[in-house]
């Protein structure tokens, strides 16, 4: 087995002596916008939320004002649960994998601008309800239909390499970048990828499939799959490289294999 | 049969296997969590799950699984629930692979085992190297099936600070708050199952997420729950430090082949592959020759603490090496691709091609809520389930008995409280008004916070904590530095008197939820502290270089601490140990001293010689028995 040469990134050589951080802030949904520019002091290995944090001890702007603290979300700080999600220099991402070092290299200037994503309710300042994208997991009925929790013994034989795609698309942690990112997605007029691949997810199961009908008619209707305009962001976006556009087409193949088979039986 | 209602905090792994037995049940559960429960801690173990199914012809037994669990506890857990967690562990999995979690597969198509710490069997289940991310959807999924049907009620978002305790102290349920608006709001139970995870937080930087303060627990022990063997923390071997937190590298990273080293001469400043192998110091292989890089957690944290303090680290710094450079990099992006995309996500280098650089970090809590064989706590109606409660790990946990535990917690937990719930006799006592005493009193606490105007700053105190119970409160503990530290804790008690709120919007505000976090988490600190300094011997991850040896004698109790307004009341509790028969901890040799059958329990005798021909040593037959 070959293996491919390691290639090392790039790195910050002539870091500036100060950070700036534009942060978007708003009081609660619905209120205008401002924007507050913050200083940090230069260190290696900071990343967003580190940096957050360091403001939120004393959040006084680069103007000396005092203000209020930030406010976002984390928790895992390892980039698996995906609460701390944020658009970060216009890019969609999560705050705790952003490496100031990484994002300075990238726009080749000494400040970082962190806004919240677009396409949910804007609870205060970086913070956002995500709330409707587990409404769309329960529409598509995303989950085994188990008999019971009892012991029946295992599950059905499965190949290494079914498990292994199916590991790829359970991997997606509700994080919305593919939604932030889609450009049909907004209004309710879109289920968007990150349901459409759930419901790829258990259709691929031995036992999923015995309901894979089910889940497919959740993607029937006026917000289902046929919204999906081709644009491909969301494979981009993901942070979890999941094969988005992989499950919508597969999906999709399914859904007019389903519908053939239910003329023909007519 | 009326519907029961029962109140479960926290939405990790332990609060879903409860939420779903009790909805399957045909019974009804309020969901009060921090946040979307699918965010959970749970995500984070990464290793897999331990059950003794033995699809690898070792002839593994839940009984073994047993005896590697609580000899790794070093005789501190009480053997009847480990016996029944170990008993169960391998129907749990099953239901797992029947939910649809992706286990990683053999040929047949069966599922795949690998070995992990403080055992010489393949019995951990893994789905690449995010397990516990898998099985927390597994169980949010059917959940959510359950939310459909309206069996469940999830109270996202929402932070519990108390219990509401009749005047017979029985728990009828909880107060919590809504962390955007800051309402308080009552939820009236049957019974409360806490399920809330560590308190990773009290150290500042750890393992744990940010949401990991045992501030609810601290709630229910200063309202008279006992809290159990806090003492007992494990540091994690392999950390990757950050400034943020210290990041999890997975024990499956040993479990896969990885080498812990440092250059003989510390000196030494060649990149790590220019070091012929003749100049590397393989200080556990060395040391441990039967379990090499794969002894338990506390010894590898010891030794590579001592390595360091030594002056041996790399570059002289607290780090040591862990390499996995030797094993082709399309087997270690099967095997381990998420964990090792983490260290290259927040480090920057490749551990493919470059050898990563760790150090141990505080990573979990075997301590935690007093509990009974039957996951009750002390105070009627209050149940507990997963690492907030303190009964399997005794004191040191193995690895891949975390998720284990979790969920063997809440499917315990759950029939429990139900039963509880049924057979109840209410009597006389009048419930009317306690409710609104409770959110009265919480709705002061809050006043008082926000009113506050001493000018300390609550996030430099956490700071403060988190520092003084790393230093002193971890790897190597000495009384004289536990009685400092508990003099610090009285310090900052006393000074979070003073602080004062920066945030004058109290919408979605951090501020207010965190100042009720850091004084629970600071009366959690004085229990961990004070427990350290009263056990004045070694036993698993407890360590005192002026007590190096386990006191049997004296110390094989539970330390169990009662809250009072001046310091926690100590007792201890004698463990049951009648089910094997404690012996000295030893990894030094692969074999151990033979288990003694004790008249009726279940083990047979021992063939652990017969069923441990696999020397790790011996490369060729040890790759074997994996494949």
């Amino acid at each position: 087995m070959s293996t491919p040469a390691h290639i090392e990134k790039p790195r910050l050589d002539k870091p500036p002596p100060t950070i700036k951080f534009k942060i978007h802030r708003r009081e609660k949904e619905g209120a205008t916008v401002n924007w507050e520019t913050f200083e940090l002091q230069y260190r290696r290995n900071l990343n967003v939320i580190s940096a957050l944090m360091e403001i939120r001890k004393n959040p006084v702007t680069i103007e000396g004002k005092q203000t209020t603290p930030p406010v976002w979300d984390m928790s895992c700080l390892e980039q698996v649960c995906g609460i701390c999600t944020m658009v970060i220099d216009g890019k969609v991402r999560q705050s705790c994998s952003a490496l100031i070092d990484d994002l300075l290299l990238a726009t080749n200037s000494d400040t970082v601008t962190l806004a919240p994503m677009s396409k949910f309710p804007n609870v205060r300042d970086l913070k956002v309800d995500r709330s409707k994208m587990f409404d769309h997991l329960k529409q598509v009925e995303a989950w085994i239909e188990l008999d019971g929790t009892y012991d029946l013994g295992p599950g059905p034989h499965i190949p290494n390499e079914t498990a292994q795609e199916r590991y790829a698309y359970s991997r997606c942690m509700t994080c919305g970048c593919c939604l932030e990112a889609c450009p049909q997605y907004g209004d309710d007029n879109y289920i968007g990828p990150q349901a459409i691949a759930q419901a790829r997810l258990f259709n691929m199961h031995p036992t999923g499939k015995i309901t894979a009908e089910e889940r497919l008619n959740g993607l029937l209707g006026e917000d289902g799959i046929t919204n999906c305009g081709n644009a491909q962001n969301c494979i981009q976006v993901c942070p979890m490289s999941i094969p988005l556009t992989k499950a919508i087409y597969e999906t999709n193949r399914d859904i007019t294999v389903n519908a053939l088979l239910g003329w023909l039986k007519k | 049969m009326n519907s029961l209602k029962i109140a479960i905090v926290g939405g990790g792994l332990a609060g879903l296997a409860a939420a779903m037995k009790i909805a399957e049940a045909g019974h009804e559960v309020d969901l009060i969590s921090v946040m979307p429960v699918k965010r959970s801690h749970s995500v984070c173990a990464q290793g897999g799950i331990n059950g003794a199914v033995n699809t690898k012809g070792e002839g593994d037994s839940p009984a073994k699984h047993l005896d590697d669990t609580v000899y790794g506890g070093d005789f501190l857990a009480n053997q009847p629930p480990v016996k029944r967690m170990t008993d169960m562990a391998p129907e749990i999995i099953y239901l797992f692979d029947r939910m649809g979690v992706p286990f990683s597969r053999t040929k047949e198509g069966l599922m795949d085992f690998r070995r992990f710490g403080g055992t010489l069997h393949h019995r951990t289940a893994f789905a690449g190297a995010s397990t516990g991310q898998q099985l927390l959807y597994a169980l949010d999924e059917q959940v959510r099936r359950y939310e459909t049907t309206g069996k469940v009620t999830k109270y996202e978002g929402w932070e519990m600070l108390s219990l509401v305790l009749d005047d017979h102290q029985v728990c009828r349920g909880l107060v919590a708050m809504d962390l955007q608006s800051l309402e308080l709001k009552s939820f009236a139970a049957d019974a409360v199952i806490m399920a809330t995870g560590g308190p990773g937080m009290v150290f500042g930087k750890s393992t744990n997420s940010q949401t990991c303060t045992g501030s609810a627990v601290a709630a229910c022990y200063q309202q008279g729950a006992r809290y159990a063997n806090g003492e007992f923390i494990q540091v994690h071997p392999t950390s990757i430090p950050g400034e943020d937190k210290l990041r999890l590298m997975s024990e499956s990273a040993r479990g896969e082949g990885g080498r812990v080293w440092v250059p003989r001469n510390p000196q030494d400043t060649r990149k790590p592959k220019e070091i012929p192998d003749a100049e590397r110091w393989y200080f556990l292989e060395e040391k441990y020759p039967a379990y090499g890089n794969l002894v338990p957690r506390d010894i590898a944290t010891r030794e590579i603490f001592q390595i360091c303090l030594e002056g041996h680290g790399v570059g002289g710094e607290n780090q040591v090496y862990l390499d996995l450079t030797h094993i082709p990099a399309d087997v270690l992006t099967e095997k381990l691709g998420a964990i090792l995309e983490i260290y290259e996500m927040f480090v920057g280098d490749d551990p493919r091609y470059v050898p990563m650089r760790i150090f141990p970090g505080v990573h979990y809590s075997m301590g935690g809520l007093w509990v009974d064989f039957e996951q009750r706590t002390n105070v009627p109606g209050l149940f507990a389930a997963g690492e907030c409660d303190y009964s399997i790990h005794g004191a040191n946990r193995l690895g891949a008995n975390s998720l284990l535990s979790c969920v063997y917690g809440g499917f315990v937990a759950a029939p429990s409280a139900l039963e509880y719930a049924k057979n109840v006799e209410r009597g006389e006592t009048e419930i009317n008004g306690i409710y609104e005493a409770e959110l009265k009193k919480q709705r002061n606490i809050n006043d008082g916070i926000i009113k506050s105007e001493g000018g300390e700053n609550q996030y430099k105190l956490h700071e403060e904590m988190g520092k003084v119970m790393t230093d002193n409160v971890t790897v190597v503990r000495y009384n004289d530095r536990l009685k400092a530290t508990d003099e610090k804790l009285l310090e900052l008690q006393d000074r979070f008197k003073k602080i004062s709120i920066n945030d004058s919007n109290l919408w979605a505000t951090q501020a207010v939820p965190h100042a009720r976090q850091l004084s629970n988490m600071l009366n959690l600190a004085r229990v961990i502290t004070l427990g350290a300094l009263n056990r004045n011997e070694s036993r698993g991850a407890h360590y005192k270089p002026d007590f190096p040896e386990r006191d049997d004698d004296n110390f094989m109790k539970t330390t169990i601490a009662e809250y009072s307004d001046q310091a926690p009341v100590f007792s201890y509790d004698p463990v049951d140990v009648s089910l094997v028969e404690p012996r000295k901890r030893d990894y030094s040799s692969g074999k151990k001293a033979p288990q003694v059958p004790k008249p009726g329990s279940e083990l047979k005798p021992s063939s652990r010689e017969e069923s441990m021909p696999r020397n790790p040593d011996n490369k060729e037959e040890f790759e074997a028995a994996k494949d």
